[in-house]
C-alpha cells in the first residue's frame, strides 16, 4: 500500500504557478510588451550594424582593438586570426547574430546589475537580501531560467535575451558590489572632507576606483553569456548555438564541433580585448 | 572670520567613544568622573578615543597635536569636521557649532572654511595632478577656468609645476604628498588640517618639506592644526603644541614652556630629547638689558658703567631705539684718551650684527661667530629688543647636557672682554 504516494496530500503547485503567470501577462501585459520591445529595438539594431558591416571591415576592428588592449603583435595576430577561421568555417554571419545577442545581453546586464550592485554595497540590509539571491541563481541549474522567459514573452530572441540577462547578471551585481567595497576608504574620507557629495563621491571617487573591478564583472557577464547561447537557442536564439543544437539533435558531431570551436573563438577574442584594456586601466590608476 | 578673540576654532569637551553600543550615557560619566581608559575599556568594552578634549586656535596659529601612536590625534584631527562624529562636546569653527549642524551645513563647512592633508595622502589615483589639486573647489562647484586657474597656482606654490598632467602614481611620496598640500591650498581654508603629513617621506624629504611648509604658513598667513608624533616637527612648526595621552590633552604650551616646564613626567619624558637649539629662539635666550648709548652721550660715565657692568659692547641707538652702531670699551677708551667728551657715530663705531627675535639659536651661531661684538635681537622696524653673546648661546645649549648641578656655574662675562680688544673700523 506504500508503493504509490497517497493522492489526498498531493499539492498542485503547478496549477498555481500557471495561474499565476496568466494573472501576472494579464494585469502587467503593458510592461512585459514595452520590455519586449526595447529588448528587441536593441536587439535589431545590433545585428543590422553587424550584418551591415563588411568582413574586411569586423577584421579591421578586431586588429586594432587586439592591437591596442594587448601592445603584443602576437596576439593580435592570433585574435584576427580566430576571426577569420569563423569565416573559414562559413559561420561568419551566424557568429555576427551571435555577437548581436551577446552585446545586448551584456549592455542590459550592464544597465541592471551596475545599480543594484551599487544599491548592494551602499546598504547592508540590501546586500543582506540581494546576496543569498545571487547565491541561489548560481546554483541554478542554465535551463531553469528559459522557463519564465518562455512564459513571459514566448519563443524567439527576445525570451533569449532575457534568459541569458538573467543567467549572466549575478557575476556583475556581485563584482560591482565587491569593487565599491574595497575602494581605498582614504580616496573617499578625503573626497568627504572636501565637502563632496554621496552622490559625487560615488561618481568621481567609488565607481572609478571600482572600475577594474567592475569590468571583470563585465567580462564573467559575457562569458556566461556566450556560455548560455546554447542553451538560449532551445527557445529560439538563433546564431551559433542553434547550429550547436541542430547538430546534437541530427547527431552530427563535426558539425557540431565546428560551432563550438566558433563559439570558443568569440569568447577567447572578447576576452582577451576587454581583458587587456582592463588591465591597462588598473596599471593606470595604481 | 574669526571673533573678537582671534579665535577660529574651539574645542569644548569633545569626547569620541568607539564600541560604546548601548550605553554612551554610562560611558560618557566614567569619562568624566575619571575613570581610566583601560578600566573603561575592560568593563565596559568601549574605547575612549579621545577624552574631553578642549582647546582654542587663534587666526593665524600654527597648532600642534602631539603624542604617541594610539593617543588619539587623529581621531580628535577628524572629529573637528565630524570626518569621525563625536559622542559628545562642542566644536565651534567661525562662530558655529558644528557638532549641531546638519549633513548639508556640514558639507558647506567643508567646502568654503576647512582643508585637510591626508597621512597617506588620500589622492584621487584615476585624476590628474591639476586635477586632484582642484577638486575641493569642484565640489564647491566652482567654474571651470576659476578653478584652473586657482589649482594651477597652488600646484606653482608647492613647486609642482610641470607635473600637472601626471597621474599620482607617477609622482614620489613626497611629490604626492605637495599635490596634497596643493588641494588644501588651493581651497584657500580658513582653516588647514594635517594629520601627520609628512611621517610618510623619508628624512631627507621630509626636513624639506617641513621647511617649506613653514615658509607657507608664514607667506599665507594659514591658520594650521597638524598632528605629529614627531617632536622635532612640533617643536620648530608649533606656536602652541597640544600634548595627548590615551585621548586626553595633558597640556598644551608654547614650544619654550613645554621643554623648560613640562606639566608632568609624561611630558617630560616626551620632550626629553629636545634639543633647545632646535627650537629655543633669540628672544629666549637674549639679555633683555642691553647697554645703549645716543650720539652725543658724554663718553666718562659710559666707559665707567661699562667696567661695571662687565660689558665690554654698547650699541648706539637713535630716538626710535634704532639700532644705529657697536662701539667697544677699547674704541671708547681710545677716544676718551685722545680727548673726545662725546660719543658719536665716526670711526670707532661699527655696524652691529642683527638678529629676528623669532630666530632660531641654531641659525645664530654663525652670526655670533662672525662678529667680536654680541648679536642685536631687533624687531621688525628694527629697534633693540636685546642682545646675544656667545656664552648665552652656550649656556642655553648646557641645558641639553647632563651633568651634575654644583659643576654648572654661569659662566662670568669676563670672556666677553676679547671681544672688545679689536680696532673698530667706521660704519
Ligand atoms: N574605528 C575605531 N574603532 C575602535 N577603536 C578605534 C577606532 N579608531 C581609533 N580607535 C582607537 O582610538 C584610539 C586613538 O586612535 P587614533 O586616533 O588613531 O590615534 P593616533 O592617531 O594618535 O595614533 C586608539 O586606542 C585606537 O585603537
Ligand atoms: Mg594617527
Amino acid at each position: 500500500m506504500f508503493n504509490e504516494f497517497p493522492d489526498t496530500v498531493e499539492i498542485d503547485l503547478r496549477t498555481r504557478v500557471n495561474d499565476a503567470i496568466s494573472w501576472l501577462l494579464d494585469t502587467f501585459g503593458g510592461v512585459f510588451d514595452f520590455i519586449a520591445a526595447v529588448i528587441r529595438t536593441v536587439l535589431l539594431n545590433l545585428e543590422d550594424v553587424l550584418t551591415w558591416m563588411p568582413w574586411p571591415l569586423v577584421l579591421g576592428i578586431v586588429a586594432v582593438l587586439a592591437w591596442y588592449a594587448t601592445r603584443s603583435p602576437l596576439n593580435t595576430v592570433v585574435l584576427t586570426g580566430l576571426m577569420v577561421m569563423i569565416g573559414m568555417f562559413g559561420y561568419y554571419d551566424l557568429a555576427m547574430i551571435t555577437l548581436a545577442i551577446i552585446i545586448a545581453a551584456v549592455l542590459i546586464s550592464f544597465v541592471i546589475g551596475l545599480p543594484i550592485g551599487i544599491l548592494a554595497a551602499q546598504s547592508d540590509k540590501a546586500d543582506a537580501v540581494i546576496r543569498p539571491l545571487l547565491d541561489g541563481a548560481q546554483t541554478m541549474p542554465a535551463f531553469v531560467y528559459l522557463i519564465p522567459a518562455l512564459m513571459f514573452f514566448g519563443l524567439g530572441r527576445v525570451p533569449a535575451v532575457i534568459a541569458t540577462v538573467t543567467y549572466a547578471v549575478p557575476p556583475l551585481i556581485r563584482l560591482t558590489n565587491l569593487g565599491i567595497r574595497t575602494v581605498s576608504q582614504s580616496a573617499v574620507e578625503a573626497a568627504t572632507a572636501y565637502g563632496a557629495t554621496p552622490r559625487q563621491i560615488l561618481r568621481d571617487v567609488e565607481l572609478p576606483l571600482a572600475l577594474p573591478t567592475i569590468m571583470a564583472g563585465v567580462n564573467q557577464t559575457t562569458m556566461m553569456a556566450l556560455a548560455m547561447v546554447v542553451i538560449a537557442s532551445m527557445i529560439g536564439a538563433e546564431g551559433l548555438g542553434q547550429e550547436v543544437l541542430l547538430a546534437i539533435n541530427r547527431i552530427d558531431p563535426g558539425r557540431g564541433f565546428e560551432a563550438g570551436l566558433c563559439i570558443v573563438a568569440l569568447a577567447v577574442i572578447i576576452d582577451r580585448i576587454t581583458q587587456g584594456f582592463a588591465d591597462q586601466y588598473k596599471e593606470s590608476i595604481s | 572670520m574669526a571673533d573678537e578673540n582671534g579665535i577660529l576654532l574651539e574645542c569644548r569637551k569633545v569626547t569620541k567613544l568607539f564600541g560604546d553600543d548601548g550605553n554612551t550615557q554610562q560611558v560618557l560619566k566614567m569619562v568624566r568622573d575619571g575613570v581610566a581608559k583601560d578600566e573603561i575599556q575592560s568593563k565596559l568594552g568601549a574605547v575612549v578615543g579621545v577624552r574631553e578634549a578642549s582647546f582654542q586656535v587663534h587666526q593665524g596659529e600654527f597648532f600642534i597635536i602631539m603624542g604617541l601612536s594610539g593617543s588619539g590625534k587623529s581621531t580628535l584631527i577628524r572629529t573637528l569636521i565630524r570626518l569621525i562624529e563625536p559622542t559628545d562636546g562642542e566644536i565651534i569653527i567661525d562662530g558655529e557649532d558644528v557638532t549641531k549642524m546638519s549633513e548639508d551645513g556640514m558639507r558647506k563647512v567643508r567646502r568654503n572654511k576647512v582643508a585637510m592633508v591626508f597621512q597617506h595622502y588620500g589622492l584621487l589615483p584615476h585624476k590628474t595632478v591639476l586635477e586632484n589639486a582642484e577638486y575641493g573647489l569642484k565640489t564647491r562647484g566652482i567654474s571651470w577656468q576659476e578653478r584652473r586657474d586657482k589649482a594651477q597656482s597652488a600646484i606653482d606654490r608647492v613647486g609642482l609645476s610641470g607635473w600637472e598632467q601626471y597621474r599620482p602614481s607617477a609622482l614620489s611620496g613626497g611629490m604626492q604628498q605637495r599635490v596634497g598640500l596643493a588641494r588644501a591650498l588651493s581651497h584657500d581654508p580658513a582653516i588647514l588640517l594635517m594629520d601627520e603629513p609628512f611621517s610618510g617621506l623619508d628624512p631627507i624629504v621630509r626636513r624639506q618639506m617641513q621647511h617649506e611648509f613653514a615658509r607657507l604658513q608664514e607667506e599665507e598667513d594659514l591658520t594650521t592644526i597638524l598632528v605629529t608624533h614627531d617632536l622635532d616637527e612640533a617643536l620648530m612648526l608649533g606656536d602652541r603644541i597640544a600634548i595627548m595621552r590615551d585621548g586626553e590633552i595633558i597640556q598644551i604650551a608654547t614650544p619654550d614652556e613645554l621643554v623648560t616646564n613640562p606639566a608632568d613626567d609624561y611630558v617630560a619624558s616626551f620632550v626629553e630629547g629636545a634639543s633647545p637649539a632646535r627650537f629655543m629662539v633669540a628672544r629666549t635666550i637674549m639679555s633683555e638689558e642691553p647697554l645703549t648709548a645716543r650720539e652725543g652721550d658724554p663718553v666718562e660715565p659710559m666707559l665707567n658703567q661699562m667696567r661695571e657692568r662687565k660689558i665690554w659692547s654698547a650699541f648706539i641707538v637713535d630716538n626710535a631705539n634704532k639700532v644705529t652702531a657697536v662701539l667697544s670699551y677699547d674704541a671708547l677708551n681710545r677716544a676718551h684718551q685722545s680727548g673726545t667728551g662725546a660719543i658719536s657715530v665716526g670711526r670707532q663705531a661699527r655696524k652691529p650684527v642683527t638678529c629676528d627675535p623669532e630666530m632660531a639659536i641654531s641659525d645664530i651661531f654663525p652670526l655670533v661667530l662672525n662678529t667680536r661684538h654680541p648679536v642685536a635681537v631687533v624687531d621688525d622696524r628694527g629697534a633693540l629688543e636685546g642682545v646675544i653673546t656667545k656664552n648665552m648661546l652656550l649656556e642655553a645649549l648646557a641645558h641639553d647636557i647632563d651633568y651634575d648641578e654644583d659643576e654648572v656655574e654661569t659662566p662670568s662675562s669676563e670672556t666677553t672682554t676679547e671681544q672688545a680688544n679689536t680696532e673698530v673700523t667706521s660704519v
